[in-house]
């Protein structure tokens, strides 16, 4: 073995460790950090452990939004016009939380089966939906707008 | 009507003019006819001049509410005001690919006019012949701005969150930096073809990677500022895709200025440099086609069409196989470059460090964001990558980076005929930067906590030993300092943070910090697209007035979209960030305040980053010798 298959070594050595301490530490990021995303309907059909982080899309429920008098709390229901899911979250909502829009929370199933969300996201599209409501929806949308006119 | 056709017209015969850019030079190359050659710089002109007049007229359009072009009434309002009409040429798809066309043309003419290397320009102006040709493809095909609608209509005005001045600016920059790595894809691609990879190949190349690099992180940093003022969770990086599609050629960038620093010293690393020139490119088109496809859901997609994603991807797979074959037949040259000199302190090893652990990075964020979509493709689930995966991953390879950033500027080049004593000089500098930055933790905030120490004491770190090389390498040293204050507002902003979501009427106080803010009453606040309500809050610190903080809550007429206007209170250490929530019954608001120390750092470094790029990209001392 000479000088330069010494220094190979050294390098691929290196790179080997590197590599592997890399992969390892992503992988393990990529395990804590993914969050399923789902709808009412396919959240029922799981049996999912309380505790486990999830997103949860679908539309606000017309009529459903509760606010509470005291604090910032707020109870509404997520629905794909299937079945809906109860959410429950304290805080600020963002501007385009609206009845009858797309919405996404993030959080986890308590006993009761209500989603505690740790944050609400609604898509700054105003147009956004999940796919398949979003082409039953368009239509209605198109009509509204000649209506407008 | 008129206007569309002339666009129309000005597009096609673009078309025609980077048709006869792309192929009579590559044919002229191989048949070495020089008269085929000299076709590459007239038809530059003629294509730029043709999507000037395209670009020109559809600002007419916006201007002159021309509404019987889809685009405009999409896109417009009579009541929007002039600054966002012109601006929202670039607001939404069609548009913003017709400005990304404009920008190439005016980094090729850029070009045309630095080298006029007469074996060089022809080729170069072709490969970016080819890629202006593509893009027209794409824009002619499925994304035509000037296509007219049948029923005009009046228009349904600009997203509201695009009327802000952060954004009216940041696009052309970003897509400057975007574009500008095509140029050093370009004039790599030619120096394959032609086989000729040498030293002036690469401070050509390094040069226009530089500039992009400036031109990009400009961008991101007003992009970052922008999220900051307009998305209302004062927050300035979100890992959302979109933002990760312009880190990812940012740091694949950085790697590739850095290593061909290596090349044009030393004649080493040219494979690895050309590869990284490929994939800088082949990142800013995914950038592109991640944007604007419509497979992300994300705060920033605007249009969805599954056939503009499916295009896209087929002219990324298709620019990056060709880029590679022509790679990889250039091969067995490099491997007869100089090997790496295997000494820790040397500056070439810290060189290929540094781009080995940048493209760590990239790839670590390429998967994070990648993940989601292939397994959606794959009909294996939906998920979705949160922010604690990016921040997780990044904390450690930054920290790493940062050590060997400081170890880096005091290392130096194994042909160095004097190599001053490095221990003593390393631990006096490691003990200052460790000692500094206890003392101003401790005295700040009166607790040690280990993570916010470290990139403490290695910001110090880098900033300490980047100053050593002030004299040789300016730009270096300011590029190093702008990213060690990054990293401090980074840290700091992130632990000293303060946020209170309240309940509040006009007359009660709440304490935030070290502020105390009184919410003093509302009133009207109307403007020509849209009427709102604007919140009054004073803010005292210890009973002395600080100043009075306005927040607006605006409903878009035109699109019936709510928006908020926060209000912010600027200052080099700290921001007091105030965002009106929503109406509650009787008088009451939610109000979402923050206390946010050193969050300016953050786009000082950004700011300061770019100016050491700008230093950076003077000509070397004794390249000017030469000339």
């Amino acid at each position: 073995m000479n000088n330069i298959h010494r220094k190979r070594l050294y390098y691929i050595a290196i790179f080997a460790v590197g590599f592997s301490l890399a992969a390892g530490l992503i992988l393990y990021a990529l395990k804590q950090n993914i969050n399923a995303f789902l709808t009412p309907s396919q959240l029922l059909t799981h049996a999912l452990p309380t505790d486990y982080h999830l997103r949860l899309g679908g539309v606000v429920q017309t009529g459903s939004v509760v606010r509470d008098k005291e604090s910032l709390g707020v109870d509404f229901i997520i629905t794909d016009f299937k079945k809906g899911i109860p959410v429950h979250y304290v805080g600020v909502l963002p501007d385009l939380f609206r009845e009858g829009k797309g919405v996404i929370a993030e959080g986890s199933l308590n006993a009761k089966g209500v989603l505690i969300a740790s944050q609400i996201l609604a898509k700054h599209d105003e147009n956004y939906m999940p796919a398949n409501v979003y082409k039953a929806l368009r239509k209605n949308t198109i009509n509204n707008g000649e209506n407008k006119q | 009507m008129t206007i569309a056709l002339i666009g129309n017209m000005a597009l096609i015969i673009a078309l025609c003019f980077a048709l006869a850019q792309s192929i009579f030079p590559l044919w002229g190359h191989f048949r070495h006819n020089v008269y085929l050659l000299a076709f590459a710089r007239p038809s530059a002109f003629g294509q730029c001049f043709f999507i000037l007049v395209a670009y020109f007229f559809l600002t007419l359009a916006f201007a002159t509410n021309d509404f019987s072009i889809a685009y405009v009434a999409a896109n417009s309002h009579s009541s929007l005001p002039l600054m966002y009409k012109l601006t929202a040429v670039w607001g939404a798809h069609e548009g913003s690919i017709l400005l990304w066309i404009v920008i190439l043309n005016a980094w090729t003419i850029g070009f045309s006019f630095y080298k006029k290397d007469p074996a060089l320009l022809p080729l170069v102006i072709a490969i970016l012949g080819i890629i202006s040709l593509c893009f027209l493809c794409f824009l002619l095909l499925t994304s035509n701005p000037f296509l007219t609608t049948l029923t005009p209509q009046s228009g349904q005005d600009l997203n509201p969150l695009l009327q802000d001045p952060g954004f009216v600016i940041h696009p052309p920059f970003l897509y400057t930096g975007y574009v500008g790595f095509s140029v050093a894809f370009a004039i790599t691609q030619a120096a394959l073809l032609r086989g000729v990879l040498d030293h002036a190949w690469a401070e050509l190349t390094r040069r226009f990677a530089l500039a992009a690099w400036c031109f990009l992180t400009l961008g991101i940093t007003l992009g970052s500022w922008w999220a900051y003022r307009v998305l209302g969770w004062g927050g300035f990086w979100f890992w959302d895709p979109v933002e990760n599609a312009s880190l990812l050629p940012w740091l694949s960038g950085i790697a590739l200025i850095h290593v061909l620093v290596l090349v044009e010293k030393r004649g080493m690393a040219t494979g690895w440099a050309s590869l990284l020139a490929i994939i800088t490119f082949a990142l800013s088109l995914l950038g592109t086609f991640l944007v604007r496809s419509g497979v992300l859901i994300s705060a920033h997609t605007f249009a969805n069409d599954p056939a503009r994603g499916v295009f896209l991807l087929l002219l990324l797979a298709l620019v990056s196989t060709a880029a590679l074959i022509i790679y990889l037949l250039r091969l067995p040259q490099f491997l007869s470059s100089p090997r790496l000199p295997f000494s820790w302190r040397s500056r070439e090893l810290a060189l290929w460090l540094n781009s080995a652990l940048l493209s760590l990075a990239m790839t670590t964020i390429l998967l994070g964001t990648l993940y989601p979509l292939l397994l959606d493709a794959l009909h294996l689930g939906t998920i979705s990558v949160g922010a604690p995966y990016f921040n997780k991953v990044m904390l450690p390879l930054t920290l790493v980076l940062m050590v060997f950033m400081g170890l880096g500027a005091l290392s130096t080049w194994t042909t160095a005929t004097h190599t001053p004593p490095l221990w003593p000089v390393l631990i006096k500098k490691a003990l200052i930067s460790l000692l500094s930055a206890t003392a101003c933790l401790w005295g700040s905030t009166g607790q040690l906590a280990i993570i916010p120490l470290l990139a403490l004491s290695l910001s110090f770190w880098v900033i300490l030993s980047a100053a050593t090389a002030w004299r040789s390498q300016p730009g270096m040293t300011l590029a190093h300092t702008g990213f060690a204050l990054l990293v401090i507002g980074l840290m700091l902003s992130s632990t000293l943070n303060e946020e209170r979501e309240v309940r509040v009427k006009p007359g009660d106080a709440t304490q935030v910090g070290p502020y105390q803010f009184i919410f003093l009453d509302t009133q009207q606040a109307n403007g020509t697209n849209y009427h709102g309500i604007r919140a009054n809050f004073a803010v005292n610190k210890q009973q002395r007035h600080i100043t009075i903080l306005s927040p607006e809550k605006r409903i878009y007429t035109v699109r019936d979209m709510v928006m908020t206007k926060v209000a912010i209170h600027p200052s080099i250490f700290r921001d007091l960030y105030l965002a009106l929530g929503e109406p509650l019954d009787a008088q009451y608001w939610s109000v979402r305040i923050y206390y946010k120390p050193f969050v300016r750092f953050i786009w000082g470094g950004g700011l300061l980053m770019m100016i050491g790029g700008i230093v950076a990209l003077r000509p070397r001392k004794e390249n000017r010798k030469l000339a």
